[in-house]
């Protein structure tokens, strides 16, 4: 197990906060909470281990290109795959953004 | 309507997590959940053991009503751990219950729905969680005296362990043919009784022991239902308002007296039917 932690720009807190997924076999949660403007920062606690450099490919690939509302994801990852990773943050993102 | 769209319009139980399981079953907009994931209450010894937790330990509990009715519900999320009761997630179970028994106490009738879909006991908190199963247990027992509590096991888990004896002291017990019910798993059973007896990969003949529909056919659970949100809803709705009068677990000499009558031969799904076919006369 690996705790691993990262930080992006980010634009104005998001609105709400939400739960995604499931602490599962090839699966993880994400929990989304509004963060201080300007800041998305990244906590993730993975079953994988040696795996940071995958984890920061997808986030820089996701995160530095698009500006997103400021949040604090907390990830707690059971051997997701990078595309089922980014399947959930997007479904996060989605809910966040609801009204 | 032909059998693929019927399919194709069936809303599954069995597919919904444990949150959406809760959201489904209460009256829209009633639904409050207690201890959430963002309360962050987590079990603080698989970390230790560095196994990664989830953050609200894979019980999800919630007060609502169900057509009216106001309940408590706990769901186990059978995809973590395999469903298995920690310290907190065992905590949170007994706790809401015990919480539901208070409110009764005080006038206010509140009936209790757990959905189990469990191994039984965490093995890495050990005692902790076995202590938190047996504090299940006396509150499910206390709180069936003023109002029903209602267990569902829809499956695909199943419910085993210690917390399939709290499957047994419901007063009403729900399930449909993809659950299981047993005190020991199948690979349990296995290692102990050996291949010959009984095979844990040959999957007929443990659904035709354990299985739901078997469970209701030898009186050992109350409703028997296919996979249906609608339908779990629906009875779910009518056992919240019932009351039983007496309990399948107050007829334990009844079922001594049975399972003394089994011989040492392979049992059969059969004799087990055949073993039980007066219970509902017992139980009237």
């Amino acid at each position: 197990m690996e705790i691993i932690e990262f930080q992006f720009n980010a634009g104005q807190p998001s609105k709400h906060r939400c739960l995604v997924g499931c602490v599962g076999s090839g699966d993880l949660e994400v929990l989304m909470e509004p963060n201080a403007s300007g800041v998305l920062s990244i906590k993730v606690t993975t079953s994988v281990d040696g795996s940071e450099a995958r984890w920061k490919n997808l986030f820089e690939r996701m995160f530095s290109e698009t500006l997103y509302p400021a949040m604090k994801l907390e990830i707690n990852d059971f051997g997701a795959t990078p595309g089922v990773v980014r399947l959930r943050i997007e479904q996060g993102l989605e809910e966040v953004s609801d009204v | 309507m032909s059998d693929t769209n019927q399919l194709l319009n069936q809303h599954s139980f069995v597919e919904l997590s444990a949150r959406q399981r809760i959201k489904a079953l209460l009256d829209v907009g009633s639904m409050r959940e207690l201890l959430g994931p963002f309360d962050r209450i987590k079990s603080p010894w698989l970390g230790l053991q560095g196994i990664v937790a989830q953050a609200d330990d894979g019980v999800v509990v919630a007060k609502g009503s169900i057509a009216g009715k106001a309940v408590v519900v706990a769901a186990i999320e059978g995809d973590f751990q395999g469903g298995s009761m920690g310290e907190v997630s065992g905590a949170k179970i007994a706790t809401a219950l015990q919480l539901a028994l208070e409110d009764n106490r005080a006038g206010t009738p509140r009936a209790a729905v757990l959905l189990l879909e469990t191994g039984g006991v965490r093995l890495q908190e050990a005692n902790l969680g076995l202590a938190a199963i047996a504090d299940i247990h006396s509150a499910i027992v206390e709180l069936r005296a003023y109002q029903p509590v209602i267990g569902v096991v829809a499956g695909s888990v199943g419910c085993f362990g210690g917390m399939s004896i709290a499957a047994a002291l419901c007063s009403d017990l729900l399930v449909t043919r993809e659950a299981r019910v047993g005190l020991n798993g199948p690979q349990v059973i296995e290692q102990e009784a050996g291949l010959e007896e009984y095979d844990s990969r040959d999957r007929p003949f443990i659904w035709s022991f354990t299985g739901g529909q078997q469970r209701y056919t030898s009186g050992l659970a109350d409703e028997f239902c296919h996979d249906s949100v609608e339908v779990i809803k629906d009875k779910i709705a009518h056992l919240v308002q019932s009351e039983r009068p007496r309990f399948r677990s107050d007829q334990y000499e009844y079922f001594l007296t049975q399972l003394y009558q089994a011989g040492p031969e392979q049992a059969t799904p059969e004799r087990v039917r055949e073993l039980y076919t007066n219970l509902e006369e017992q139980l009237l």
